[in-house]
């Protein structure tokens, strides 16, 4: 039985549900760690899907998308920062209404720009030559047979672990998240960091909205994350603020995810509601766990006021 | 002199009042309002209510039939604030409540306000109100043809079905569908999944990567996530059989049938029954009988001719069968319930 739902289409799956959560859930670090919640993610992922979907399919190019994607994420990045660090607004109240105007606007445009559910071609699967095939455990199926999109996440998991812990920029970021006023101190401009982080925190959500709707999916529907952006942000509690532990955390969410698919797929005697559950049942259990030896950013949340 | 300007004056109010008392009367329009949980374009539960409001528009003429449509409102408490607005407004001949989700506000609005004509669904339930009318789909008809077309089709003997949640018509769509899958053969495999969302598109799209990654050559599915589904259907070239609405267009190549609420025909009746003095306290199903549920073939499966009338035919010769009582989908007690009509029915 266990061959059965254990088979590489399962990873395969897992791999390609993980995608967007380690791409929101990076930016969702980079900003963290400067000490700015963001939970407007859901939403900026909303608008990138919207905008990189819409690209797509006017000008048949998921290049395009993507890149009118990341022009989005940024400018929703640079007006959350903006609410969050020049105005000092609650962080948490500012994020939700990031979020409810990117659940709204794009909405509106859907109806008002496309109006109907449509496909567009978007990223095909990349074979990567040599490694594809490689039937072994069915690696090939599971790594290899992937979008660009998948590729390009799993390959920022590594970069944002060395600039976090290996950079100049990273200690900067990570100074700003713990002690904003040692880091000014230093002579480290706090506010152009946290911008610089937020408005990253923006592009990485679009990007992760776009990996949906022109890689994952290929189609465009109201409300089309359905909540996944606040799973990201709570990945990133879920991983200590650390890529990798990110990683962890989307890889064991999707994996239970693809094993309940996998489950009620083959016909197995349980119940679809508890199938459904598990997959957030063990996310919260290993939350709080994992908060137990939490290395949360001390300034989180804290608005920075010099000489305070 | 004072006495006559007042006098004309007096004789020129009398006659405007008389005049805009006679305009209101002939203000016949006919007007409605609905809430529906998802939007207008989900190419399924939403859309086939908004559709219908829309065709009847169409046939009455705008200057007969008028109506507001406030989509996406899954949560309850938005609803019940539009739906409550609305009939304390009296500008509306009828409510509707599209979904299931909405009873228990009807049950608190409607004697509330007697004289507003409430209709809700998918249920039969009028609660005994004589101003609430109920409908619902039998959706397993639909659900039975499907899956029978759907059993002659595959080749891999394996059939993949998303579900939202294990309840309502979603429920006898799938179990329609498995019925009628069986009663061409049994020995084909039907793979079924209840992701637990309406609305959940990534996950009923790797619900429906794991069928096919399992064998399926046809997909079929119900509510407005299928649109994931879908996309996958015509992505691995597989065969795409749909419910509520029209889905042809996004299926392209891949659809082939499709059970469409026809919610216009019911809607007819309720509005007769408005204009005719009757409230509600009456329920309607949707039924391939009465012409609500609806089989049409995707003009965009390239079908040839002769291939297209046998399946017309095939499609008819079923419905025939289920009208007639010769093939019994579900048994009573777990098929769509007959229509209600209480004894209070009328105002």
């Amino acid at each position: 039985m266990i061959e059965q739902i254990l088979t590489a289409s399962v990873f395969a799956s897992t791999i390609r549900l993980a995608t967007p959560y380690i791409l929101a859930g990076l930016g969702e670090t980079f900003s963290q760690r400067s000490g700015v919640l963001n939970l407007g993610v859901d939403g900026v992922m909303l608008m990138g899907a919207f905008f990189a979907f819409y690209t797509a399919l006017i000008t048949g190019s998921a290049v395009l998308g993507v890149i009118a994607a990341l022009g989005v994420g940024l400018i929703l990045g640079l007006a959350t920062a903006f609410i969050s660090v020049t105005l000092k607004a609650e962080q948490g109240i500012s994020g939700i209404g990031i979020y409810l105007f990117g659940l709204g606007m794009s909405e509106l445009l859907f109806q008002q720009w496309i109006g109907t559910p449509k496909s567009v071609t978007g990223f095909p699967d990349i074979f990567i030559p040599g490694l594809s095939d490689i039937e072994f455990l069915g690696i090939g199926e599971i790594f290899f047979q992937h979008n660009i999109l998948v590729y390009v996440a799993f390959l920022l998991i590594p970069l944002s672990s060395f600039v976090l812990n290996h950079t100049t920029l990273g200690l900067m970021i990570r100074a700003v998240g713990q002690n904003p006023q040692a880091a000014d101190a230093m002579g480290v401009n706090v506010t152009r960091v946290r911008y610089a982080t937020v408005a990253f925190c923006g592009v990485m959500a679009a990007l992760a909205g776009a990996s949906l709707s022109i890689a994952l999916l290929k189609v465009f529907q109201q409300n089309l994350t359905s909540g996944l952006g606040f799973i990201a942000v709570a990945l990133v509690y879920f991983g200590r603020w650390r890529p990798y532990g990110i990683l962890a955390g989307a890889l064991l969410f999707s994996f239970v995810n693809a094993v309940q698919l996998q489950i009620s797929a083959i016909g197995l005697d349980v119940p679809s509601e508890f199938a459904v559950m598990a997959p957030y049942v063990i996310t919260i259990i290993a939350l709080v766990f994992a908060s137990k030896q939490t290395e949360k950013p001390t300034a989180l949340t804290r608005p920075f006021e010099r000489g305070e | 002199m004072s006495k006559i300007r007042f006098s004309a004056v007096l004789v020129v109010l009398v006659l405007l009042t008389g005049i805009l008392s006679a305009v209101h009367a002939q203000d016949d329009v006919f007007r409605v309002a609905a809430v529906a949980p998802s939007a207008t374009t989900d190419l399924a539960f939403s859309q086939s209510m908004f559709d219908a409001l829309t065709l009847i528009q169409a046939e009455m003429g705008e200057d007969m039939f008028q109506f507001d449509f406030q989509d996406g409102t899954f949560i309850v408490d938005d609803a019940a604030v539009a739906l409550r607005e609305w009939a304390a407004s009296g500008e509306y001949d009828l409510v509707i409540a599209h979904g299931s989700q909405y009873g228990t506000i009807i049950q608190e609005l409607a004697p509330e306000f007697p004289e507003v004509s409430f209709a809700w669904g998918t249920d039969v339930n009028t609660f005994g109100l004589p101003n609430v009318f109920a409908y619902t789909a039998a959706a397993e008809q639909g659900g039975f043809i499907n899956g029978a077309v759907a059993a002659s089709l595959t080749e891999s003997n394996v059939i993949g079905v998303v579900g939202p949640i294990e309840v309502g018509d979603a429920k006898l769509y799938v179990d329609g569908f498995k019925v009628g899958v069986a009663f061409v053969n049994a020995d084909i495999n039907v793979l079924v999944t209840y992701i637990q969302s309406f609305s959940d598109v990534t996950l009923a799209t790797e619900a429906a990567n794991a069928h096919i990654a399992n064998g399926a050559d046809i997909l079929t599915g119900s509510a407005q996530m299928v649109v994931g589904p879908i996309a996958v259907a015509v992505e691995e070239e597989a065969l795409w059989f749909g419910t509520q609405s029209s889905q042809a267009d996004l299926a392209a190549t891949s659809g082939v049938l499709f059970q469409v609420y026809r919610w216009d025909v019911i809607l007819n009746d309720m509005i007769a029954s408005i204009q005719g003095g009757t409230l509600g306290g009456e329920s309607y199903v949707l039924t391939l009988e009465n012409g609500g549920l609806e089989m049409q073939i995707s003009e965009a499966a390239e079908m040839e001719e002769e291939a297209m009338e046998v399946l017309q035919s095939t499609i008819e010769d079923y419905a025939t069968q289920i009208v007639s009582g010769d093939i019994v989908i579900l048994p009573e007690a777990e098929a769509t319930p007959e229509p209600q009509a209480t004894e209070e029915a009328g105002s």
